[in-house]
């Protein structure tokens, strides 16, 4: 019988041998490895890119859809008692996020600032004010939009509402789709390199064809086998993440930087910030690396274990 | 010690390589298994290390019950178990000392005991002054004393060789047999598949002969039997 210490012992020292094949491997077998790192590298890079443009497009869609609202004039001569009725009931509504009023003069103080310097044209108005008194209505989920304002057409003392019908539902399939390519992209590039790693490690597997048939028959254990192609995998997946995380990084950080400085620019593009999609994306990109890297290790060990 | 009962083995093919195998082999026992290419051989050979699983009847080696074993335990039964083959199977980017040392470093041994036993196993073959040259500088005699001290160095009960003395010239094949003799003295039980007539009917031991799959000839210090 062995100590508990003297198992304990063993196994770090085994790790330590693990991990001295792995690395091995990836030297032995270097321009393999070269290639399906940048393999690796390749995948994640277009990968990332498509994830920065997915988020941002999420991003732009999300502040779009934010800007959403149904505008809903009051019939004429509505008294405050009705109005205030008006307002409790659809604050009441679930789906509604925030309601707010603008008087008649409200209305027209915000429609001459939105003329901007030709405003003097509807100077005087002020006395016979031909704008009716009007809400602002919020929903918490944008898509939730349509089926608000079809309840409050309903109600009394509407005249009418508007919330850009017709455009506000194609902005939501357009932004659906774009999220849906993107994540179909993303899942297929994956398995690419998933593929590309599985097939470099059945490679230097064929190399140590050998080794592996004489490691089975002095009665290695299958983990004992299997762990230095393991490491050898993670490595590759890892190293292969590390350089399209440095190159995204840098590109976006003078892509912001560009659109900074143009003012045009940066009134047109409204980006995320560096960070935290910096980190997010690096996350991402690692665990996505290392994952294809064992899985792709694992799945070609395991043809060659059957001795 | 070694027991066969009724062992079959019938390949995905159709091939009926083993008809109702019984055999008993004891502890110290040397056993040379003859008969003609194709009769079985390598299949009586390849099922004791479990390379090959029987498709009817039970094997016992060693206290295993090797026809029946979990995947998992198959690394233990081959621990107790030294294979030896005709084409060495040695690593050929690794040197003399390594070659035996792996055996026991991928069964995680103990590292002060490696160096040790390893120069101890590398002096019964005689070639403790080459443990540091790689098997390409080495003769195919002693290429395959090194697989015989890579067989040994994890003290088996029981060597296995599939014809060790194939790719040898008779020479140097009976420097190798006179190892096997004495490992089989210290009382590791020795069975091996041979062709050769020359040393089975000199080095007399207990023949099996097998042909067509089945047991034809069990005897103590037989004879080859057959004409090449």
């Amino acid at each position: 019988m062995m100590s508990r210490e003297g198992i304990t012992v063993m196994k770090i020292r085994t790790l330590g041998r693990h991990v001295r094949e792995g690395v091995k491997n990836l030297n032995r077998n270097g321009w393999m490895s070269f290639a399906s790192v940048s393999a690796v590298t390749f995948t994640l890079f277009i990968l990332g890119v498509f994830l920065i443009l997915a988020m941002n497009v999420n991003y732009f869609a999300k502040s779009v859809e934010k800007q959403v609202e149904i505008r809903v004039f009051m019939a004429d001569l509505t008294s405050k008692e009705d109005l205030q009725k008006f307002e409790q009931s659809v604050r009441n509504m679930p789906t509604v996020e925030s309601v707010e009023f603008i008087s008649k003069d409200e209305g027209l103080k915000q429609f001459k600032e939105s003329m901007g310097d030709k405003a003097y044209l509807f100077d005087g108005l002020e006395k016979g004010n031909p704008l009716p008194d009007s809400f602002v209505v919020k929903t918490k989920l944008p898509q939730d939009t349509p089926a608000v304002a079809n309840q409050i057409k309903q109600m009394k003392s509407v005249r009418s509402l508007n919330y850009g019908e017709g455009t506000v539902e194609k902005l939501f399939a357009a932004t659906d789709t774009v999220r849906n390519v993107g994540i179909a992209f993303i899942i297929g590039l994956g398995f690419t390199a998933m593929f590309l790693i599985a097939n470099t490690i059945k490679l230097t597997i064929v190399a140590r064809r050998r080794e592996i048939e004489i490691m089975k028959l002095v009665g290695a254990t299958n983990w004992f086998i299997r762990w230095p192609f393991f490491v050898e995998g993670l490595l590759m997946g890892v190293t292969g993440a590390l350089i399209p995380i440095i190159l995204l990084a840098v590109g976006y950080y003078y892509l912001l930087d560009a659109i900074h400085s143009s003012f045009e620019a940066s009134q047109l593009f409204n980006l995320l910030p560096l960070f935290p999609l910096v980190y997010q994306v690096a996350l991402a990109l690692l665990a996505i690396g290392a994952f294809i890297g064992i899985w792709g290790s694992l799945v070609s060990v395991r043809r060659f274990l059957r001795v | 010690m070694i027991e066969m009962f009724d062992v079959w083995k019938t390949y995905p093919n159709g091939t009926n390589a083993l008809k109702g195998i019984n055999i008993r082999i004891e502890k110290g026992e040397f056993v040379y298994v003859v008969g003609p290419s194709g009769a079985g051989k390598s299949t009586f050979i390849k099922l004791m290390y479990r390379e090959e699983k029987p498709t009817k009847g039970q094997i016992f080696l060693g206290g295993f019950n090797v026809s029946r074993i979990k995947e998992r335990q198959i690394p233990l039964v081959r621990r107790s178990i030294g294979v030896v083959f005709q084409d060495f199977k040695l690593l050929p980017t690794l040197t003399v000392f390594e070659n035996v040392a792996f055996a026991m470093e991928v069964i995680e041994s103990n590292p002060k005991q490696i160096k040790p036993r390893v120069m101890d196993v590398l002096g019964l073959v005689k070639l403790k002054h080459k443990a540091k040259m790689l098997p390409s500088e080495l003769s195919g005699g002693e290429q395959q004393r090194v697989a015989l001290a890579r067989a040994l160095v994890n003290s088996p009960g029981i060597i296995i060789a599939d014809e060790p003395t194939g790719n040898l010239d008779p020479e140097t094949s009976w420097e190798i047999m006179k190892l096997f003799e004495e490992i089989n003295q210290r009382g590791t039980t020795v069975v091996m598949a041979t062709h050769n007539r020359e040393i089975v009917n000199t080095m007399r031991k207990r023949v099996i002969a097998i042909e067509a799959g089945q047991i034809a000839r069990d005897e103590q210090r037989g004879d080859y039997g057959y004409e090449d």
